[in-house]
């Protein structure tokens, strides 16, 4: 059974509860930030961020301004390309859909941060491997919702079966669109396959920095098609020159 | 609050003026989601700038700050003038009928009431109220114009007051444009329909001004035109900034009054118990005595009650307000300090100056979790730690998870919290440490002291360990003839005779049953309209919405069937609340004082309540762009005190052209004492900055995220904060002339993991002449670029 989160952006306010508890849960350290002249912070997805408000402000030809507020992070994919480009096979979807990356398989070649749709994927470069959201597969397994829905003051952030999911979705469009909100859409549903991370958006997908028709890299396809099938042969030649890689920047990891 | 946060589920439309609901009291946003989901509700936000919470309105009006009241009489006379007052309800329920004293009068011209005198010891106004009151017949009873023809009732002295308060002069003062002003009107007004409920939210951005109380009456009066006080999804909700501040209110943590919002007693006006007791208000609070004697049993049982009575401390005539207290500090009266869980250094007025005047200090004990500013006073980069002889001891404090008690919210509701786990090394509970304080003090007493009696003959045993239990059953109170476990369901068993001991009266009933006390009760409802009764309990005696007589017509029908808080069958009330009446008598006799804690049973239009105005008026901040545009020889609110001479720019002093507000932040709580050593959130603020619009960026070359100093009258040299240049701030027009506003958060300081400066140095000592609040919100100020 599919389960799938959905972040009705008209219902969030932008108070980071959900930044904060995914950093908390994972128990993801800080980072070390500045004030840049926005209230979004930290400015990029890394290891040790996998979610991040993204402000977005807006003025329509009226004048009249709009501030949009998204939680983003890994979406989760069907089609995910960071599933194809992985030659080590690390990455997967879980029962319930999620994209889970195993760390032991990952070799830190970095092509699916590389070849991420939403560039949300990041390269933790202490333990050489990839990093991102998990859609909280841990508390999933345990009958919790993720931490960030948890953590969500309105309900902007809901967790459950795909199909409970989707009719919430349409149902809560109809409202927006009746309430004059006209341009009210859902992401995810169709996209990349159906994403298990979908939004109910209150604006075309651009105004919240999201691609408007996301793809797979045209360069994953390829490398899917070419490489999957010598899976084991690119293993072995990635794994070689990844190896020296490793040793050497394992020598230049600080102390702990 | 009048009502509470699950009774926001009820709105039809809801008014957030001055308070930024979203970032400041997230949770809250569940219900006014869940409210326009559900029905189609509105939310109006007015504030300087688009807040979180004005990215998610249906409607934003932009406001000048420091002109709510103008903004919300406008509101008053937009009612009045388009007949959209709750007929049935103004006549029945308020003071609108009543005649006031022929003399009274108002000047437009200097903006103030008759009555006004000199008040040299305050360097202010103040007011004899005798002109204020109603006409009386010969048996003393209050003459009334049901026809509210009169010129003299107060209906008509309101049409005639506000008529100043047009769409064009309110469009002026607060520089919200007109279409605007009135389509927020409009949407208000509609709930003045029966059965329609209008939700005024607000916090600081409303009571931290010099008129801070007239911004308040200015949203309780539009509440009692429209029909929204005492009905479910109405109210005048103060939304409480601190988990604690309303439980620390209750238990009489304020100067000016003792636990359960009783005035404290001045040596002056009140030098005996029977003085006190005959000062009693009307209304409910005739049985102030009863109350009165319960606490002091409470605090000495077994002594007469006239004497504990002299054990009391009494008010001096001197303003012992944090202002107040600062002042005599510099002065050095005030020599020592004990500051739990507060950073004025931080979040004071002019805290720079304040900071300095901690230095006079001999000792100063600071308790809590971190070494804050107000500790650190010493290590204020402009201090010399060389010329300062203050002893420092700094406490270390549990914090809230590391101890249990209760904590009551902005709904009254009185939560006991469970330890979590137990604090880091050697940090204690406040209890705790209160408790080995008093013992330490106690046992200096005992080798004699100029008055030892009061600190002797206090009741004071909750164990070596000290249990917020047999504290909490003090509060509530007991039998006193009985014993300490013989507590009391309710302050309706309260004696005035020192029988009964009750720590605050509106806590009777909350821990009454130690075996099941209420305050720890977590049990939701199944039917019901979202009071949950059985889930801890709200002071008074468990009353979820206040004066809710008027939720139902004097016939007893309720405005709302579909969401009724009580229904009369013809022989007796159904309900779903706890009522704030007599529900003994029939509904026609209890519509007569529906309103039980006022004298004359009524909602208060008029009042004579407050120190500075009968009616709620528009009055300037202390420093403001232009002069008051309604009133044109008014000064900032006549009545405000004076505390410093040469202290506030003239009204338009070039040298400070920008109107500046201060607020908080959804990432950071207060001084940032706690928020800024917490990783997570220094990383999603990790600094000060400085809102400004595009506009006045542009004309000051000033680029997003570059360093910016900020002055002000009192600190020329300014501080320094990035800028953050975005469309969120416009300029507004103000009596013609365009006007920049710019808005700082004031989380910082130069303790702790991220550091910054103080935003409250640039601040006023002014404040308001009933509650002391200092301006916070509106004053002026220079940006310029660089350091």
């Amino acid at each position: 059974m599919l389960t799938t989160k959905l972040i009705d952006t008209s219902k969030c306010m932008g108070c980071r509860g959900c930044q904060v508890a995914c950093k908390q849960w994972n128990r993801l350290p800080a980072e070390e930030t500045a004030f840049t002249g926005y209230y979004e912070n930290p400015v990029r997805y890394t290891a040790n961020t996998w979610t991040r408000i993204v402000f977005r402000e807006h003025e329509d030809a009226g004048g009249k301004l709009k501030w949009y507020f998204s939680k983003q992070g890994c979406m989760h994919c069907t089609e995910a390309a960071c599933e194809k480009v992985c030659p080590a096979g690390a990455i997967s979807h879980s029962a319930t859909g999620a994209v889970v990356i195993n760390r032991r398989k990952c070799i830190g070649c970095n092509y699916c941060v590389a070849s991420c749709t939403f560039h949300v994927m990041s390269f933790d470069q202490r333990e050489n491997v990839s990093a991102k959201c998990t859609l909280c597969t841990d508390r999933q397994a345990v009958g919790l919702a993720p931490a960030c829905a948890k953590a969500c003051p309105t309900g902007a952030i809901s967790f459950g079966l795909r199909t409970d999911m989707v009719s919430r979705a349409h149902t809560r469009v109809s409202e927006l669109i009746a309430r004059g909100v006209t341009k009210a859409n859902i992401y995810g549903l169709t996209e990349l396959d159906g994403t298990n991370v979908m939004f109910v958006l209150q604006d075309s997908p651009s105004a919240y920095g999201l691609p408007e028709r996301p793809r797979v890299p045209v360069a994953a396809y390829v490398w899917n098609a070419l490489f999957r099938p010598l899976r084991v042969v690119v293993v072995l030649a990635l794994g070689l020159a990844l190896w020296n890689n490793k040793r050497e920047s394992e020598a230049a990891k600080p102390a702990e | 609050m009048t009502n509470h946060w699950i009774d926001y589920q009820h709105s039809d439309v809801f008014m957030n003026i001055g308070g930024n609901t979203a970032e400041n009291h997230p949770i809250s946003m569940k219900w006014i989601e869940k409210a326009r989901a559900t029905k189609g509700a509105k939310l109006i936000v007015v504030d300087p700038r688009v807040s979180r919470t004005a990215a998610v309105a249906d409607l934003y009006v932009p406001i000048r700050p420091g002109t709510n009241a103008a903004y919300l009489g406008g509101l008053i006379q937009y009612i009045l003038a388009n007949n959209l007052w709750h007929k049935e309800y103004v006549e029945n329920y308020t003071n609108a009928t009543f005649l006031i004293n022929e003399g009274f009068s108002f000047d437009d011209a200097t903006g103030l009431f008759s009555g006004v005198q000199d008040d040299p010891a305050r360097n202010a106004k103040k007011y004899n109220t005798a002109t204020w009151q109603y006409q009386r017949d010969e048996e003393g009873n209050i003459r009334k114009d049901p026809t509210m023809e009169d010129p003299n009732c107060v209906f008509q002295i309101m049409k005639r007051f506000y008529a100043k308060y047009s769409l064009d002069n309110v469009s002026r003062i607060t520089g919200a444009p007109r279409n605007l002003l009135e389509e927020s009107y409009k949407l208000y007004a509609s709930t003045g329909q029966p059965g329609k409920a209008g939700n005024i939210l607000y916090a600081m951005g409303i009571t931290q001004f010099t008129h801070g109380a007239q911004g308040v009456r200015a949203i309780a009066v539009p509440q009692l035109l429209l029909g929204n006080i005492g009905i479910p999804g109405g109210g005048v909700n103060a939304q409480r900034g601190q988990s604690n501040v309303q439980g620390a209110c209750d238990v009489g943590m304020l100067y000016h009054i003792v636990t359960g919002y009783m005035a404290c007693p001045q040596q002056g006006a009140h030098p005996t118990l029977e003085a006190y007791n005959a000062a009693s208000p009307g209304g409910y609070w005739a049985n102030r005595p009863k109350f009165m004697a319960s606490m002091l049993t409470a605090w000495w049982p077994g002594v007469p009650l006239e004497q504990a009575y002299q054990y009391l401390p009494k008010l001096d005539g001197k303003d012992h307000s944090h202002m107040g207290m600062y002042k005599y500090m510099g002065e050095g009266i005030v020599k020592g300090l004990i500051v739990f869980a507060d950073n004025p250094a931080v979040s004071g007025p002019s805290a720079s100056v304040k900071r300095g005047y901690q230095a006079k200090l001999d000792w100063l004990v600071c308790v809590d979790a971190f070494e804050t500013e107000t500790a650190a006073f010493w290590k204020d980069p402009a201090a010399n730690p060389r010329e300062i002889k203050t002893e420092v001891f700094l406490l270390p404090a549990a914090i809230a998870y590391e101890r249990e008690g209760t904590k009551t919210n902005s709904g009254r509701w009185i939560q006991w919290q469970y330890k979590a786990q137990d604090p880091p090394g050697q940090a204690k509970s406040d209890l705790w440490i209160v408790d080995k304080l008093f013992k330490a003090v106690r046992e200096e007493y005992k080798k004699g002291g100029k008055f030892p009696d009061p600190i002797m003959k206090m009741y004071w045993d909750y164990g070596e360990d000290p249990d917020a239990n047999l504290v909490a059953m003090e509060i509530n109170g007991y039998d006193a003839t009985k014993g300490r476990t013989a507590l009391l369901t309710t302050f309706g068993a309260l004696k005035d005779d020192g029988t009964t001991a009750c720590g605050s009266w509106i806590y009777a009933g909350y821990y009454s049953n130690p075996a099941d006390p209420a305050c720890k009760r977590r049990i939701r409802e199944t039917q019901g309209i979202g009071n949950h009764p059985n889930w801890s309990w709200a002071w008074p005696i468990n009353r979820r919405i206040v004066y809710n007589r008027c939720s139902a017509d004097p016939a007893g029908n309720p405005w709302n069937p579909k969401v009724p808080l009580f229904w009369w069958d013809g022989s007796t009330w159904h309900r779903n609340d706890v009522p704030d009446f007599n529900a003994t008598v029939p509904p026609e006799v209890s519509a007569k004082n529906a309103f039980i804690m006022t004298a004359e049973g009524c909602g208060r239009l008029f009042t004579t309540g407050l120190n500075d105005a009968p009616l709620p008026i528009h009055y300037e901040p202390a420093e403001s762009p232009v002069p008051n545009l309604l009133y044109p020889r008014a000064t900032y609110n006549p009545v405000s005190q004076r505390w410093y001479k040469d202290h506030t720019c003239a009204t338009g002093d070039p040298k400070y052209p920008y109107v500046i507000t201060t607020y908080r932040i959804s990432e950071h709580y207060q001084s940032g004492a706690m928020t800024r050593n917490m990783p997570w959130l220094v990383e999603a603020m990790p600094e000060l900055f400085v809102e400004l619009s595009e506009e006045l960026a542009a004309e000051l070359k000033i680029k997003n995220g570059e360093v910016v100093t900020i002055e002000s009258y009192r600190l020329p040299k300014g501080i320094q904060a990035k800028a953050c240049v975005t469309k969120r701030l416009k300029p507004l027009v103000v009596d013609g002339k365009t006007t920049h506003i710019v808005g700082m958060p004031f989380h910082w300081g130069y303790m702790g993991m991220a550091r910054g400066a103080i935003t409250n140095d640039l601040a006023p000592s002014v404040g308001d002449p009933n509650t002391t609040i200092p301006e916070y919100k509106a004053f002026l100020c220079n940006i310029r670029k660089g350091v």
